[in-house]
């Protein structure tokens, strides 16, 4: 019925864990091995600071871009509810502020954490799905910065101004979890599973039916689908994945304080995901890498060039101007317009 | 085209009832009624075309059927139950579909997942986090859905790419999903060339006899070919109703919209 002028479809390779060798991009292999075999090739510094910093800060910013690049919509609690879900294990677990902290044993006061940090970021949700575009980017900044006073204001709870300190992971299997290459390993473990995780719900109902709400909400409410449920539940998803990045950088910083979830940090993880690309997953990964390797060394750049090291925002800042102006999406869209570029065939003009 | 013996067999095997009922339907935007004091009833399996002028009303009686929109007074109620106050989805659910007159669909999806989504809408594990399975019986379903409308060959193509004709396809491989039991479809054969109209006439024709629609169209030839019967729409009223044949031949309906070409798109 209709002209087929189109090229013929690619073939779907069927899924199934047999051709997992085959069907995964050699590249990636070779990144996998790399990370694996890092805490030979780096010195503690890069472990814990470079890299476990980067995987904390991406799983955050990927609990962005899962809203964002599968669900539309942009929202700014993320690092509000993975300051949440640090709070908890401060205020639960144990710390420096001994008159507040509970000492709950370490199997109780993490699933707590995540459980309580994705009920907050499910309440939230509830309320930001009732806008859209840039309502909800202005409703959740509103309760991201609410969440920023209320907690520099409260000192029954969450101990005001000062926060907490000495929050520090608990010693398992007699490992001390905040050293370099344990804590190397712990943060790439949760950044492989909230991956995988991420690409795996991609093409599940779920999240297929979530890409359908970004597409188009009316449709798939004429079709069956509850469209506020699968976004109110798409919050709750990236929730648990802000929460575990949360309490990754509370043991990181072993502390947290109102300024852990400040405008400033809120603004960092859109940066992040933006500069990274929004569209697949791995790219809050790659954002937080460059974000975090400009913030660790752009004061010493700065410093000699004789520049005072305070001025390393001006130099996130420029990155961030020059990446968006010339792909709107991020080091990916760079990544795959020099690759349709390689492809192009200049006689047939077709890629 | 239908023969008035497989109608009358189809008709005669459906419980009795209506599939759908309006009863004194208004919608106002305003000052303005869309459609005023709507009555109709449509027997199970029965095809209906809906006529009329543009601004006659056809396609917000259609939102107020599905949800879309609230009427602002009256009832609609969808094989014997009042759905007036019901979510889009929770109606979707009791049978009844639609197709959008400018196509509606997921351009970041594939023709397979877009496919598969209509199918997961109607059946329980919408929030499912696992990957449907080898073998699953939805995306059976849903290859089954795109092999009636012929875009087997497209499947995992992204539907942002397909052609106008293929998107009109692929709306009714999504209306048909699931158990559909009453279908509305917005101007199906819009935009389409000769030969593609000639091909949703059979899709339609060819319809199990229990499914019965509710076909707007502006297309008189396609309209009459598949409908049974027919409601004319003027100014937001029912204006006239009868078989094809009686409103081919009625004076008035010639007058207001048949008559001349200048009538018929005014």
């Amino acid at each position: 019925m209709a002209v087929t002028d189109q090229p013929p479809p690619r073939t779907a390779v069927e899924p199934g864990p047999w051709n997992l060798i085959e069907r995964v991009h050699p590249a990636w292999w070779a990144v996998a091995f790399i990370l694996l075999v890092m805490p030979l090739l780096a010195n503690d510094f890069w472990l814990f600071q470079v890299f476990g910093w980067t995987f904390i800060l991406g799983m955050i910013a990927l609990s962005m871009m899962f809203l964002a690049g599968y669900g539309g919509m942009v929202s700014l609690i993320q690092m509000t509810v993975a300051a949440m879900g640090g709070y908890m294990v401060a205020i639960l677990g144990t710390s420096g502020v001994a008159a507040i902290s509970q000492g709950l044993p370490w199997w109780l006061y993490i699933p707590a954490a995540v459980l309580i940090a994705a009920a907050f970021g499910t309440l939230v949700g509830a309320l930001a799905v009732r806008t859209e575009g840039i309502y909800t980017i202005m409703i959740t900044l509103a309760i991201a910065s609410a969440f920023f006073y209320f907690t520099r204001q409260n000192y029954g709870l969450f101990n005001g101004y000062s926060g907490f300190n000495l929050v520090v992971p608990p010693m398992l299997f007699g490992v001390d979890w905040r050293g370099a290459v344990p804590f190397y390993y712990l943060t790439l473990g949760c950044a492989v599973i909230a991956y995988a995780a991420v690409v795996y719900v991609s093409r599940s109902p779920f999240g297929l039916a979530l890409q359908g709400v970004r597409d188009n909400p009316r449709r798939m409410a004429a079709l069956g689908y509850s469209v506020n449920a699968h976004r109110i539940a798409a919050y709750t998803f990236a929730s648990v994945i802000a929460a575990v990045g949360g309490i990754l950088l509370v043991w990181q910083n072993a502390q947290i304080s109102p300024g852990t979830a400040g405008i400033p940090a809120v603004i960092d993880i859109l940066v992040i995901a933006v500069v990274g690309g929004l569209k697949r997953p791995i790219g809050p990964f790659i954002g937080a890498l460059i974000y975090v390797v400009l913030r660790t060394f752009s004061p010493d750049v700065l410093l000699a060039f004789g520049l005072s090291g305070e001025r390393f925002k001006l130099v996130i800042g420029i990155g961030f101007l020059l990446i968006v102006f010339f792909s709107p999406d991020g080091v990916l869209g760079l990544w795959e317009k020099w690759q349709n570029r390689k492809r192009h065939d200049p006689l047939k003009g077709d890629r | 085209m239908l023969g008035p013996r497989d109608t009358a067999a189809r008709l005669g095997s459906v419980s009795s009832g209506n599939a759908l009922e309006l009863r004194g339907v208004t919608k106002m935007f305003g000052a303005l009624a869309a459609i005023s004091d709507i009555t109709m009833s449509v027997r199970p399996g029965e095809r209906r075309a809906v006529l009329g002028s543009n601004g006659a009303g056809k396609t917000t009686l259609f939102n107020c059927v599905t949800g879309d929109f609230l009427p602002t007074s009256g009832t609609i109620r969808l094989f014997g139950e009042d759905v007036t106050a019901f979510p889009a989805y929770e109606r979707i659910r009791r049978g009844l579909r639609r197709t959008y007159q400018i196509s509606l669909l997921f351009g970041g999806l594939t023709v397979a997942d877009n496919v598969y989504l209509a199918c997961r809408g109607v059946s329980r594990g919408r929030f499912s986090l696992l990957r449907p399975r080898r073998g699953d019986v939805l995306v059976a379903r849903a290859a089954e859905l795109i092999e009636a409308v012929h875009l087997t060959a497209w499947r995992e193509t992204l539907v942002a790419n397909l052609s106008y004709g293929q998107q009109r396809q692929l709306e009714i491989a999504l209306a048909l999903a699931g158990a559909p039991r009453f279908i509305l479809f917005d101007e199906p054969a819009a935009g389409l060339s000769p030969t593609e109209r000639g091909e949703l006439v059979s899709i339609l024709t060819g319809l199990p006899g229990h499914i019965g629609f509710i076909i707007i169209e502006h297309d008189m030839d396609v309209a009459l070919r598949v409908a049974e019967s027919v409601t004319m729409m003027h100014n937001g009223r029912i204006f006239k109703e009868g078989t094809p044949q009686e409103i081919e031949n009625d004076p008035e309906v010639q007058e207001l919209y048949l008559g001349d070409g200048s009538h018929a798109h005014a």
